[in-house]
């Protein structure tokens, strides 16, 4: 299944610099694994040496965290939009 | 009523209110709980006299002492206005996009202020922060994000309140911050009842991750990593600004003049409420909606005000 995967800025320019492409992939660990494939300088960025994922990215489905879901093993929803967001402070209040 | 010795002694012990008219079915109750009914108007107020308290028993504040934080809003107005009280000079390191309400606050109880770019958002006013903290060792720095008394604060005191108040809780629904909140009350509440649900809120970065120049300047704050948030939380949802700012205006029908964070974590329960048959919600109010005004959150256009909630930093 094909989805859209949005990239934060300091992606795109190891994705030839698209905010946005197309992934295939059947649970979000394929997906990340497709992005990877297609754009290998974002390999270091993404994932952690141990094959998870990177401590300072987030994923989210449709606005859910998929550490909370299933992690990489979440399975991916329909025309799911996917989001790459590196980890930052949520804000100060 | 008791009358009071300090106004430090108002803190804390904010009230719940049943706010289920805004609930899509009868069967999920939602209480949202006041924390801008708290002296310096936020939750904040509970962290910052913690982290205060801790450093004077520790000795490391004593009368004319320097205090320095970096905050965009609540955690250093609930500073200055303890600072003032226990007179100490309160430095604060702000990003310069904040609203004006905001700034004006802080010198209302004589806070010096020291403004970050605002492309870098908070993570920009943290290593000023820090940057000074390292040049001046005598001050005190509370680093809200990994000072143990932020969390158990909440910890000893929301959890217990909100435990008290209403035990059939199933769900606490709030900001993701510094994690303080979150971890203390989200600890307590799964200790009594481990079945309580954590539910965690985000804004979307936007702005603040484009001003990312390297992932390893990412952050997760040592709160969140010391408290196993990994593991405590239940589910972690980004509510767009939209969305944040509708509930935070239907918040009024209930009388409830909120800060725009509220209408996230109330946008997050009902988004919860339609998939849930039954629940007890208890969604944080985490401030009231004065030092937003500027914003134009509430009057007008929406689309307008989700154009200016972009720029500033709400949570």
């Amino acid at each position: 299944m094909s989805v859209s995967v949005r990239l934060p800025t300091i992606l795109r320019t190891h994705a030839g610099g698209l905010s946005e492409v197309s992934a295939e992939g059947g649970t979000i660990g394929e997906v990340v694994d497709d992005v990877v494939r297609q754009f290998p300088g974002t390999s270091s960025h993404l994932k952690a040496p141990d094959g998870g994922l990177h401590r300072f990215v987030n994923v989210y489905m449709n606005d859910e965290d998929v550490r909370y879901l299933g992690g990489l093993e979440t399975p991916v929803d329909a025309g799911a939009q996917i989001s790459i967001v590196p980890a930052v402070a949520g804000g100060s209040n | 009523m008791p009358v009071y010795d300090s106004i430090l002694d108002l803190i804390g012990n904010t009230p719940m209110v049943d706010i289920s008219a805004l609930s899509p079915k009868p069967s999920v109750r939602i209480l949202a709980k006041l924390e801008g009914q708290n002296p310096g108007g936020s939750v904040k107020d509970r962290a910052a006299k913690a982290m205060v308290e801790e450093a004077e028993k520790e000795g490391r504040l004593g009368p004319g002492s320097v205090v320095l934080e970096s905050s965009s809003g609540n955690t250093g107005i609930a500073l200055a206005m303890i600072c003032r009280v226990r007179g100490y000079h309160l430095i604060v390191v702000l990003p310069e996009n904040v609203s004006l309400e905001r700034r004006q606050t802080l010198e209302v109880w004589g806070a010096e202020i020291i403004s970050s770019p605002g492309s870098e958002g908070s993570n920009g006013a943290l290593r000023a922060a820090q940057a000074l903290a390292g040049e001046h060792p005598e001050w005190f720095f509370p680093y809200q994000y990994g000072n143990p008394a932020n969390p158990k604060a909440h910890y000893e005191g929301t959890g217990p309140e909100i435990w008290r108040d209403c035990p059939e809780v199933t769900h606490f629904v709030a900001g993701l911050g510094t994690a303080g909140t979150l971890m203390g009350v989200g600890r307590f509440l799964k200790e009594r009842n481990p079945a309580v649900q954590l539910w965690a809120v985000e804004p979307p970065s936007g702005e603040m991750v484009d001003g990312l120049r390297n992932l390893d300047d990412g952050f997760v704050p040592p709160v969140f990593i010391d408290n196993q948030g990994d593991e405590l939380l239940d589910r972690k949802m980004i509510v767009r600004a939209k969305e944040s700012l509708q509930w935070t205006r239907r918040l009024t029908d209930v009388g409830i003049f909120a800060g725009i964070s509220a209408g996230s974590a109330v946008a997050a329960a009902v988004k919860g409420a339609h998939q849930l048959d039954e629940a007890v919600m208890v969604a944080l109010v985490a401030d009231s909606g004065w030092k937003y005004l500027s914003t134009g959150a509430w009057t007008g256009d929406l689309d307008e005000a989700v154009e200016r909630a972009n720029r500033i930093i709400y949570f």
